[in-house]
Parts: structure tokens; C-alpha cells; sequence
């Protein structure tokens, strides 16, 4: 068994930094990279590629990334785990396995795991008796169930490390945990047992910690964000796991970017609810028990985390068609910007109200004054421009797309010196909204496909 | 004294849904019974009046010197639907470091 085991976090998002993993991978010793591309709206986009075509579905960055870094990380021997397959994990692997034998590699094993897209079983399970009501509003899934976009129960670490046992070189998921994607080559190396539930708590705190990339180590650092080195050249963060449960969080040297408590610490309380229950399908981890210390430079040990038994549920993530917003945006110059801005708005809905369009919310923000803050922010005083950027919302395509119209004759028929109308009329996007909702684990079983070169 | 949040604080904020979470750390192990003792849920219900539309719920972290704060209903639905410019409530950490308590102890900045 080993001693210890680094685990770098590559990516935070699907869109982010694309040095980060190349440079995860060659500036430093590592043994495992975990890479998150999933959001919840992501499942929805990508169902609508495969849809189009069956061989897509799935983060197409992640073959162009892994066309760059997969020489390295066999001659290094490490391990990607990544949630990068979306909604056809095994086309996905299947690409990037297709990149490894062009780039000459002769030996590469990929764990795909499946099951978790269950889109195709709504009618059975429903027919089962199992409701998938909406976890938020109690509201039955059939009020949706036309609209339905994408419906993916969220496994954790467990299927990962079946997958590793069977000596995969990289695993590739559809829509597992963020915190499973850290906390499983920690259980494969330590041979954690299914219910030591304090170290598995601990390897999800280090999930956690590591699943929004750079954020934990010197980005989005509000603390004191003037005296972060290098953000140009930001290190992403990684846990240096031990066989306890305990972690060390800390970044590669020659790097920018810092890691420190307080920087660890707004990662910890980043889009949590009650802390004493950070539910995953792997535990329950309580926050407040986590011990949290500086015991070096850019090195914060997190240690103690107590953790309580899993549910017998697996959450599941559903998106479904919800109308179209648009946006319109016109910068007002002084004199007068602010009020420019607030006439242009008026004028603008009278026009709409003129044409009896129906939409479920017409919302102004001006940008330079309130967009962030709201009624929180000050008034404003004698500023030099002021961005009007007026959204709407409605189930009516073609409501939408006049508003679209509606924004440009502004500029002539409107307040004076306005500027800013360079990308054309709005067009309507789809909304897409997200039904979360609870299935039981026995349910919806993961398997691990297994495809290699060699 | 009065002291604004900003002077002795730092915090993040996000979301989940239409409900922004924000979580606001003290900046020494001091600061922690203050904030503890003064920033309320009512008193950030208040703070954030028109903002958040549902009720904001308060969890404490005295291990991370943290209180962590659920605003419901406060990201015009939340995700692709919110109309807002912050949909996902970035900002909102921010906001509450504007505001200002009123305390009766005395502390060193």
C-alpha cells in the first residue's frame, strides 16, 4: 500500500483554463488527475449532440487535451479520472483511444462507467411506482415528463474504483460526483472499506476542495486577492492523501497562485447547505468537524472529518425544455447615462406592451450601477456610461425573438448618445430547467465497460 | 463601535437552483464570536431585502470561524431561466460584506 497519493485537480468546469491539466501533469510529481466538466445544464447540451449525431454526447476538449497529454501520462503513469463522458462516456472513450493509438501508444486501458443516464427508463420506473418528484417543490415528474431533456442518476466513487481494480489507466464517467471523481483513487490505493465512513468523509472534503480548480488555490480569492502571485500562471490545487483520511492541499512550486487556509477555506463553504450534512452517494460528511492548518508554505492540512453512513438514494439530475430568454444590452453616455438608460427601458416596454406580447418576466439591470447588488446598491452619481441590459422570459419562441427586434430602433428613435449595439438583434436561447430528484440506489446499477489498445 | 463586515470578514458565494448560498468567514479566531453574535439570519434578511425573496436560513462553522447563510428565492429561478446578470449569485458575497454591525465590544482591526 502506498504511503501517500497526490491527486491534481485538471479542470473545474467544462470552459476551463486549458493549461491547468498540461501543466498539472508536467510540472510536478502526480499520481492521479481528476477533471470535472459537469454542470447541470451540460447533460442537457449534451444529449442534444448526440441526438444529432449518436457518436457525440460527450466533452470534445477532453480528446483534444488528451491528445496532448496522454504520451506523458503514460510514460509517468498517471492516472485521469474525469466525469468528461457526459451522456456516451463509451463514444468518448473510444475517441481518445483512437488519439492514443495515432499518437503510437501501445498499451492503454480506459474504464468507462455507464448506467447512470436513465432518460430511456422514465416511463418503466414511473410505471414501478417510483414518483421522481421534485426534491425542491414535491411536484410530480409527469408535469415535465414531455419536456424532458436529460435524466442522470449521480454515482460516486465507488464504480471509479472497480474500475481501477481492473488496472484502468484512465476512467471515464458520465454523471458521477465531483467529489467521487477525488475520493475514489484514494479508496483504491488505502483499501478503504465501504463503511469507514470517517476517511471516506475525508476523501470528499478533498473533493470537495479540489472540484472547482482553481478556486482553491488563489482564484475568486476575496481574503486579500491584491497579494495573489502569478494568477496568470495560477497552479490548480492538489491533495496529498493519507491512509487516515487526513489530506494536505497544495499546488506544484514555480507556479502562481497560493494556497493558504483562508483560500482552502472559501473552497469549504462554496455552495454548501447545512454543513453538518455534505450528502454524496459515498457519505455524509460534516463540515463542522473538519480541523483546517497552515503547516506550511502553499501547504494546508485538513484532517479529523467525521462522516455518517450513505442514503439508500441516488440523487438524480433531470433538465427539461423551459421556454426562451433573450437579452438586450445599449450603453447611455453622460450627460445624463442613468437616466438615458431608464427612459430607453420605458420606451422600450411600452413599445412591448403595444404588441401584447406575453412573457413570463421582463427584468432591466443596468450594468455600472446594480446588475450585481441590486437594491444594495448605492445611487448612483454623475456616472460616465451606464449599461442598459434588459432579459426576457417566455414559453412563446416568437414573443421572444420580437423583443430580439425591438432593441435596435432604440438607437435612432430613442434617448441620445447611445452606443454598444454591435452583435446584432438578440436571439432567443432555450431555457433549461432542472428537476432534481431522488431514486433508490438498487434501482440504477453502474457497470464498468472496459476498452483498450493492446 | 460600528464595524463593517468587509473590515473583519471574507466569504464566497454561489448557487444552488434559485437558492444563493454565501459563506462568510472571519478573518481572525476573534471576529468569529462577533459575527456569530451579530449577523443573524433576520439581520441578512433584512440586509438583502428584495433580493431575497424567500427566507434566509443561518449555519454556523466555528471550526472554519464560518457562518454559512441559504437565501432562498433569490436568483430570478435560478440558472438558464434567472434573468439576472449574477444568476448564480457571485457577486452576493460581496453585498454582504457591506454591511455594517453595531457591536458593544471592543475590537482591534
Amino acid at each position: 500500500m502506498k504511503d501517500r497519493v497526490r491527486i491534481a485537480s485538471g479542470q473545474g468546469f467544462w470552459g476551463d483554463l486549458l493549461t491547468a491539466p498540461v501543466d498539472q501533469v508536467t510540472k510536478g510529481p502526480i499520481d492521479y488527475m481528476m477533471m470535472d466538466y459537469l454542470a447541470e445544464v451540460t447533460m442537457s447540451i449534451m444529449q442534444k449532440q448526440k441526438r444529432k449525431d449518436p457518436r457525440l454526447g460527450y466533452a470534445k476538449d477532453l480528446v483534444e487535451l488528451m491528445e496532448r497529454i496522454l504520451p506523458v501520462c503514460v510514460e509517468k503513469n498517471i492516472r485521469i479520472i474525469t466525469n468528461g463522458g457526459g451522456v456516451n462516456p463509451v463514444s468518448c472513450s473510444e475517441a481518445i483511444l483512437e488519439t492514443g493509438k495515432k499518437l503510437g501508444i501501445k498499451k492503454f486501458k480506459i474504464g468507462v462507467v455507464v448506467g447512470d443516464d436513465i432518460l430511456d427508463r422514465i416511463d418503466e420506473l414511473r410505471k414501478q411506482g417510483i414518483d421522481l418528484k421534485n426534491m425542491e417543490t414535491g411536484e410530480s415528474v409527469d408535469t415535465v415528463r414531455e419536456r424532458l431533456q436529460s435524466a442522470n442518476a449521480y454515482f460516486g466513487a465507488w464504480p471509479v474504483v472497480e474500475a481501477l481494480k481492473q488496472g484502468a489507466h484512465m476512467v471515464i464517467t458520465g454523471r458521477t460526483t465531483d467529489t467521487g471523481l477525488t475520493l475514489a483513487p484514494m479508496i483504491h490505493e488505502f483499501d478503504w472499506k465501504q463503511d469507514e465512513w470517517d476517511k471516506l468523509a475525508g476523501g470528499t472534503v478533498a473533493g470537495h476542495i479540489l472540484e472547482c480548480g482553481g478556486q482553491a488555490s488563489g482564484g475568486n480569492f476575496s481574503a486579500d486577492w491584491k497579494a495573489v502571485p502569478d494568477l496568470a500562471h495560477i497552479g490548480f490545487p492538489i491533495a496529498e492523501a493519507y491512509p487516515n483520511g487526513d489530506i494536505v492541499i497544495t499546488k506544484h512550486e514555480n507556479t502562481g497562485g497560493l494556497v493558504t487556509v483562508q483560500s482552502v477555506k472559501e473552497q469549504l463553504v462554496y455552495e454548501i447547505g447545512d454543513p453538518r450534512q455534505y450528502i454524496t452517494p459515498d457519505c455524509i460528511a460534516d463540515f463542522t468537524t473538519i480541523q483546517i492548518e497552515q503547516i506550511g508554505k502553499d501547504r494546508v492540512k485538513v484532517s479529523r472529518v467525521e462522516g455518517r453512513p450513505a442514503t439508500e438514494f441516488y440523487k438524480v439530475s433531470m433538465s427539461y425544455l423551459d421556454g426562451y430568454t433573450a437579452f438586450g444590452n445599449l450603453t447611455y453616455s453622460w450627460p445624463d447615462a442613468l437616466e438615458k438608460a431608464r427612459k430607453a427601458d420605458e420606451v422600450l416596454r411600452s413599445r412591448l406592451a403595444d404588441l401584447s406580447l406575453k412573457f413570463e418576466e421582463i427584468r432591466t439591470e443596468y450594468l455600472g450601477y446594480n446588475s450585481s447588488h441590486g437594491s444594495i446598491a448605492p445611487e448612483l452619481k454623475e456616472a460616465n456610461e451606464v449599461v442598459l441590459r434588459v432579459g426576457v422570459r417566455s414559453q412563446d419562441y416568437k414573443a421572444v425573438e420580437r423583443f430580439g427586434k425591438e432593441i435596435a430602433p432604440l438607437v435612432l428613435t430613442g434617448p441620445p448618445s447611445v452606443t454598444g449595439f454591435g452583435g446584432g438583434r438578440p436571439k432567443p436561447s432555450e431555457v433549461i430547467s432542472y428537476w432534481p430528484a431522488l431514486i433508490p440506489k438498487s434501482l440504477v446499477k453502474p457497470e464498468v465497460v472496459i476498452k483498450e489498445i493492446g | 463601535m460600528k464595524v463593517r463586515l468587509l473590515d473583519i470578514c471574507h466569504g464566497r458565494s454561489g448557487d444552488k437552483g434559485d437558492t444563493a448560498n454565501i459563506g462568510l468567514i472571519a478573518r481572525k479566531k476573534e471576529f468569529y464570536p462577533i459575527i456569530e453574535k451579530y449577523v443573524t439570519a433576520e439581520k441578512v434578511q433584512s440586509h438583502f431585502e428584495g433580493i431575497a425573496l424567500g427566507k434566509v436560513e443561518r449555519y454556523e462553522l466555528p471550526n472554519l470561524w464560518a457562518l454559512n447563510f441559504l437565501l432562498h428565492n433569490a436568483l430570478g429561478g435560478g440558472g438558464t431561466k434567472s434573468l439576472k446578470n449574477d444568476a448564480q449569485g457571485k457577486t452576493l458575497a460581496a453585498a454582504l460584506l457591506k454591511m455594517e454591525i453595531e457591536i458593544v465590544e471592543r475590537i482591534e482591526l
